[in-house]
């Protein structure tokens, strides 16, 4: 019989002798080269981070992959970062190059650091969802070879935050990102009555709706949908097999741009929505690729060092943002959901 | 077995960036299901939608949550992913590693899955993707003997996950990597039972750079901070403008609250101590001359979530300031009254964010014990309608 409820391995035990010796006394750090961080202690001991992107999902021989080179330059030791980046820690400096060389030999890309772009957070997608409005992994791979020289290099603004979620349930934090890609519905549920009371439970089901659209429907011991109410975010279905939302003929993306998490000199802020529709084009998603690069450029060549994406749009402004861009303005873009009045302008203060 | 032709994902095996199709590839080679699920992804990139069955509750025993059922919608085409279920696998804290555990992991996985992992999935986990409902609890018993534990999913205390703390950070103003372990210990029923009316994330930053996003994403957001002065360096500040930093552009403008002025005749830089509020620009900038104060703790917030139901929320700050060092008492405390008060008064599907914004922050803060200060809000109200309470006005 196995054990239950011990926990996970502690995490103690999976730290470098020169952690363990400097735990709670790093002093400062450095950036050497991209994806290369250099911490020393008030000891004076030195710690080497060579940072390299994954593509997330990864095969267990990946994992053995990156252990024997943990074995050869770490002493066996490594970690991962909230972006699913490799982390190799290097105790020992004269291993830093061969690292660096033998990830190279394998195609894995070292950067991440810095004024760079960071590895895309992302959700599971066609791979393993069940209420996807669209893929994760192959846009990921898509907008990752498009913007390959951003990671690689520390060539932009400011940091450069890149995340996405395949449907409104935004497994992961894709609505705080500096450009949120978003899988979205576009049509309301389709009810099927046979097998929705067998099921679901139907108060559950109206309860799920944000903006009560679901109203009970005895006769049919099921429920109907107020179509001109529905804003396709998909809770019925998560709530009711019943209420199928997959709509292979409509779904898309939606781009958000703006956000951030860091409380560094503006508070956390929600991305807010600059483009309301792309297609899904697999397997490489060119409508979406290209909107990104659009935004990513405009940004780099107009901020000041240090700007993110967001505190550069509310230095120029929404107006200026959506001109530079040369991205349409529209009727989507205005709020009608619950938190919208705050959004609309109540000033004589704008741009043109 | 068949070998299935897939064109459009081939195309994903092409650039720069490392390819998730070529991890499938591999694995692929070696297992049945990994091959059909290349199958099953062609498919959906043909159609344009996933192929995964909406439900399916499976388990281990003793356990409610951590693993999450999946089953295909087209087994006859792909019968090695009929049953193609998760298992998430509670990380060590701030994603630490060596690679004996690493490598025990793998070797269960080639023996029991489909060999193909997340590393990790969003909400922290190592996600093992893809296994047989009669592997299941093999896999588990093999995992437990390893040392090694699941996580959560459902209604329940989600796997708690942090950044990369003092082991590996100047800027960590506790020891978030011990906290982050010491909650998910205290709290192993929570996190395998489910039996609340929602999910509830615990994410533990050790500074205000929030590299685990925990403001956006959790339910409770441990945030690490200090309360006194941030200290400068002077000589390294010296140093830093005699490498040709612009300290004034660069540091002092950006500085949300003006509280940091550079004298370039003496090379000093001034702070305003009661004006910073604490936001890591300058430290960021300049790692060697400036560093968080001593008297450090951390800021709690509560209620972050994505938009689904009511609206995405960031946390809302509740504790400005609270001392963290074991046992966590005092945090641990809170925590229960906030569950109590969730549980006894949330709806099925209600986050707390979502429960707090539907009683009333006013409500919650009396319930949980906690006095308003004026550190939880940009402003005080502008409208008049107040709720007051009944000992506060004369019963006629």
């Amino acid at each position: 019989m196995s054990r239950t409820d011990i926990g996970p391995p502690d995490f103690r035990e999976m730290l470098p002798p020169v952690i363990k010796e400097n735990y709670g006394k790093w002093k400062y750090h450095e950036i050497v080269k991209p994806g290369v961080l250099k911490h020393v202690s008030e000891s004076g001991a030195e710690l080497y981070s060579v940072r390299v992107g994954s593509p997330r999902l990864v095969s267990i021989d990946f994992i053995r992959e990156i252990c024997d080179l943990a074995d050869e330059f770490c002493d066996g030791y490594l970690r991962f970062t909230s972006r699913h980046n490799v982390e190799f820690l290097v105790s020992k400096k004269e291993n830093v190059e061969p690292l660096l060389d033998a990830l190279k030999e394998k195609g894995l890309p070292v950067g991440g650091t810095g004024n760079s772009l960071s590895n895309m957070i992302h959700t599971q997608g066609w791979i393993h969802c069940h209420t996807p409005a669209t893929d994760a992994s192959g846009i990921v791979k898509a907008v990752m070879d498009d913007l390959y020289e951003h990671f690689v290099n520390m060539d932009l603004p400011a940091k450069l935050r890149i995340s996405l979620a395949c449907c409104l349930n935004m497994c992961g934090a894709v609505h705080c990102s500096d450009i949120a890609i978003l899988g979205i519905h576009r049509t309301p549920p389709r009810i099927d009555h046979e097998r929705l009371p067998k099921v679901c439970e139907i108060p559950t089901v109206i309860a799920s709706c944000p903006t009560a659209a679901i109203k009970p429907d005895p006769k049919r011991k099921s429920v109907k949908v107020n179509e001109e109410r529905c804003m396709y975010c998909g809770n019925c279905y998560t709530m009711c097999p019943a209420m199928e939302i997959i709509d292979a003929e409509n779904d898309g993306i939606a781009i958000l741009v703006g956000g951030k998490v860091s409380n560094a000199r503006t508070a956390p802020a929600f991305s807010r929505l600059a483009i309301p529709y792309l297609p899904n084009n697999p397997p490489r998603w060119p409508e979406v690729t290209e909107a990104v690069r659009n935004i990513v450029e405009v940004w780099a060549a107009n901020a000041k060092k240090g700007e993110r994406v967001g505190e550069w749009i509310q230095r120029i402004g929404w107006e200026n943002f959506f001109k530079l861009t040369g991205i349409p303005f529209t009727d989507k873009h205005i709020d009608d959901f619950i938190f919208s009045v705050p959004t609309f302008r109540t000033t004589t203060n704008f741009k043109w | 077995m068949k070998e299935h032709k897939t064109p459009l994902l081939d195309e994903l095996e092409k650039g720069p960036w490392p390819s998730f199709v070529k991890e499938m590839k591999r694995a692929a080679e070696k297992n049945e299901s990994a091959k059909d699920l290349l199958g099953q992804l062609e498919l959906s990139y043909q159609d344009k939608k996933g192929h995964w069955k909406h439900g399916g509750i499976v388990g281990v025993r003793g356990y409610g949550g951590g693993v999450i059922g999946r089953y295909s919608d087209c087994p006859e085409q792909f019968p090695n992913v009929a049953e193609f279920h998760t298992i998430r696998v509670n990380q060590p804290s701030g994603w630490y590693y060596n690679t004996k555990a690493l490598r025990k992991i793998c070797d269960i996985w080639e023996k029991r899955g489909s060999g193909l992992t997340n590393f990790h999935g969003s909400t922290g986990d190592i996600i093992l993707l893809g296994t047989k409902t009669d592997e299941l609890q093999p896999t588990f018993d093999e995992l437990s003997d390893a040392g090694f534990d699941l996580g959560g999913s459902g209604s329940d205390l989600r796997t708690p996950s942090t950044c990369a703390g003092p082991a590996r950070c100047e800027y960590a103003c506790f020891d978030n990597l011990d906290l982050c372990h010491d909650l998910t210990m205290t709290y192993q029923d929570e996190i395998h039972r489910p039996m609340w009316p929602y999910k509830f994330k615990i994410k533990i930053s050790g500074c205000p750079n929030d590299c685990v996003a925990s403001i956006a994403r959790a339910d409770l957001s441990i945030i690490g901070t200090w309360r006194d002065s941030l200290r400068i360096d002077q000589e390294e500040v010296k140093k830093y403008a005699a490498s040709g930093m612009d300290i004034k552009g660069e540091v002092c403008e950006p500085c949300p609250t003006k509280a940091l002025e550079f004298d370039e005749d003496a090379g000093e830089l001034r702070l305003k101590a009661e004006d910073c509020v604490r936001c890591m620009h300058c430290i960021n900038r300049m790692p060697k001359a400036l560093r968080p104060g001593v008297e450090r703790g951390a800021t709690i917030l509560i209620g972050g979530k994505a938009t689904i139901l009511q609206s995405a929320f960031l946390s809302w700050v509740i504790v400005p300031f609270m001392k963290m060092e074991p046992p966590y008492q005092e945090l641990k405390d809170l925590l229960e009254r906030i569950w109590e008060w969730w549980d006894e008064n949330g709806k099925t599907r209600e986050r707390i964010g979502e429960l707090i914004y539907r009683k009333g922050m006013g409500n919650f803060l009396r319930a949980v014990g906690l006095p308003a200060v004026p550190q939880m809000v940009y402003q005080p109200r502008a409208n008049p309608y107040i709720f007051w309470q009944p000992d506060e006005v004369k019963k006629k």
